[in-house]
């Protein structure tokens, strides 16, 4: 096996959820979806860095908690101002 | 260096180290450049962006805001398969700290002038090796060149190295601050079309690429199992090793391109029947050379070994010189505090008990050791040695007198 190879082959990984990137009791805000607000743009789907807002076929959006880290990117795109960061724990 | 007839039509040129540097990115037709200001490498950068400018390479020049945003973006590109250089110095180096360790543990190929400076406090722009050394464990392969045609050289041949399906690694080609960066010498250029035959386009997929629209890949991200961070460093330290060898492959073919051979990994000057070896790295060599040349006219008998790639460490070389030596002395333009000398740090284990040893800490922050002085330092160590046996002294300060 080539040098190339080995490296591919360790180096790189296809994204998935994978235990590693799990959001552990760690995350201080949660974001929430308020559905009577949003008009399903998906511009949150786009940003969001950890690609944890599935943008589904009804063009409506999920966030998936179990790995979203609350860094509250998607409300700050969100040109409606549809998703609050709410405290841990409060929701 | 032994002449042989060269195969490439050169023209003979007389430009400053900096300039040379950006001379050969100009013929290794780079896709990317980016880079922060900082002296003594400003000019390489300038100069570039002037060809860019003139259309004489057709390159991105990438402006940002800081040094680790210059590796950040040649790393980034360099992962998209883009050929890809930069430059640095000094503090700019060590605000890159981080992203060296990035670049070189994602196996990205890159090419880095290091023009060698001190680190402050106090203010000081001047030589010193210590900046380039702090790189020694991260995973980059390290040079020094003596002279300008040296860092046009060893530039050149970085991209051929670093590109190489063995090594994958980044290349720092270091050169001394002031001293190689604005001082003009000739050398020998060889035409657009020899380095084209020599050095192809890079293959944007090796050793893999990131681009819009390929294959879904995350790199860089936490691993399955902390084992994989292990088995990296080791693939790492293999093509370290192999390295070596296609250094060397890299050079005879270059060597017959150009005429001009190196070592490859060091160069021994005057070695052959010395009974004393002096070791060094970069500029000064050349002063060091000529104290040598004038030493041996006294009858002292000693040689000079020059160490051209710190990284991979050329450990069997130097081994093989010191084999029967009766004392190595080694000059450092570098301090690792706590230790001494950086060099003599790493050789120091090379060398048997029962062989004389001095690790010379001198010129740093940039001041001057003449031939004179260098040879009055050498004359010490061989009459001590001779005159009282065995002389072992890991930290010798070479500071002279300053008026007050
Ligand atoms: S808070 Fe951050 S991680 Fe969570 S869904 Fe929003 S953008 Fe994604
Ligand atoms: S950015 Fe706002 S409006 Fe657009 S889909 Fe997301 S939550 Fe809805």
């Amino acid at each position: 096996m080539s040098v190339a190879e080995r490296i591919r082959g360790s180096l790189l990984s296809k994204p998935a959820e994978g235990a590693g990137g799990r959001t552990g009791t760690w995350r201080v805000y949660r974001p929430i979806v308020n559905y009577s607000k949003c008009t399903k743009c998906g511009i949150c789907w786009l940003y969001c860095p950890e690609n944890v807002i599935d943008w589904l076929e009804d063009k409506s959006v999920r966030i998936n908690y179990d790995y979203c880290k609350g860094c509250g990117i998607c409300a700050d795109v969100c040109p409606v101002k549809a998703i609050d960061m709410v405290k841990e724990g409060v929701v | 260096m032994s002449s042989q007839v060269p195969l490439a039509k050169q023209v003979r040129k007389v430009l400053v180290g900096d300039h040379a540097v950006a001379e050969a990115v100009r013929l290794a037709k780079v896709n990317i450049v980016s880079a922060y200001p900082i002296t003594p490498q400003t000019l390489i950068v300038e100069r570039i962006s002037e060809m860019i400018e003139r259309g004489e390479l057709r390159a991105d020049y990438v402006r940002v805001e800081s040094e680790f945003a210059a590796l950040a973006t040649v790393y980034g590109a360099a992962a998209g398969g883009a050929r890809a250089f930069t430059a640095t110095s000094s503090h700019g180096l060590f605000y890159m700290y981080e992203m060296l360790w990035w670049a070189a543990a994602s196996r990205v190929p890159l090419v880095m002038a290091v023009v060698t400076r001190a680190l402050g406090p106090p203010w000081n722009i001047h030589d010193e090796h210590t900046d380039i050394l702090a790189m020694r464990d991260s995973g980059w392969i390290i040079g020094m060149a003596q002279n300008v045609q040296e860092a046009f050289d060893m530039t050149l041949t970085a991209f051929k190295i670093s590109e190489d399906e063995r090594v994958l690694l980044p290349v720092a080609v270091g050169l001394d601050g002031f001293i190689l960066s604005h001082t003009a010498e000739p050398l020998d250029v060889p035409s657009q079309e020899d380095v084209d035959a020599w050095l192809p386009p890079r293959n944007p997929r090796i050793p893999y690429v990131i681009e819009p629209g390929g294959e879904a890949i995350t790199m860089g991200n936490l691993p399955g199992n902390d084992v994989y961070h292990a088995i990296l460093k080791k693939y790492m330290d293999e093509s370290m090793e192999s390295a070596k060898k296609v250094i060397a492959e890299v050079y005879d073919e270059y060597g017959k391109l150009t005429g001009r051979n190196y070592g490859p990994l060091t160069e021994c000057y005057r070695c052959s029947d010395a009974k004393y070896l002096a070791v060094s790295m970069g500029a000064w060599s050349g002063d060091i050379m000529n104290a040598i040349d004038r030493l041996r006219n006294e009858g002292y008998s000693i040689g000079l070994l020059r160490i051209r790639y710190v990284r991979p460490f050329p450990e069997e070389d130097i081994s093989g010189w010191i084999n029967g030596m009766r004392g190595i002395i080694v000059f450092d333009r570098d301090y690792s505090a706590g230790m001494g000398g950086v060099l003599a740090g790493e050789i120091n284990g090379l060398v048997p008990n029962n062989v004389s040893f001095e690790g010379v800490l001198a010129g740093l922050g940039g001041f001057d050791v003449s031939a004179d002085e260098f040879k009055a330092i050498m004359r010490d160590f061989v009459d001590k040695t001779e005159r009282e046996g065995l002389v072992r002294i890991r930290k010798y300060w070479y500071i002279p007198k300053i008026e007050r």
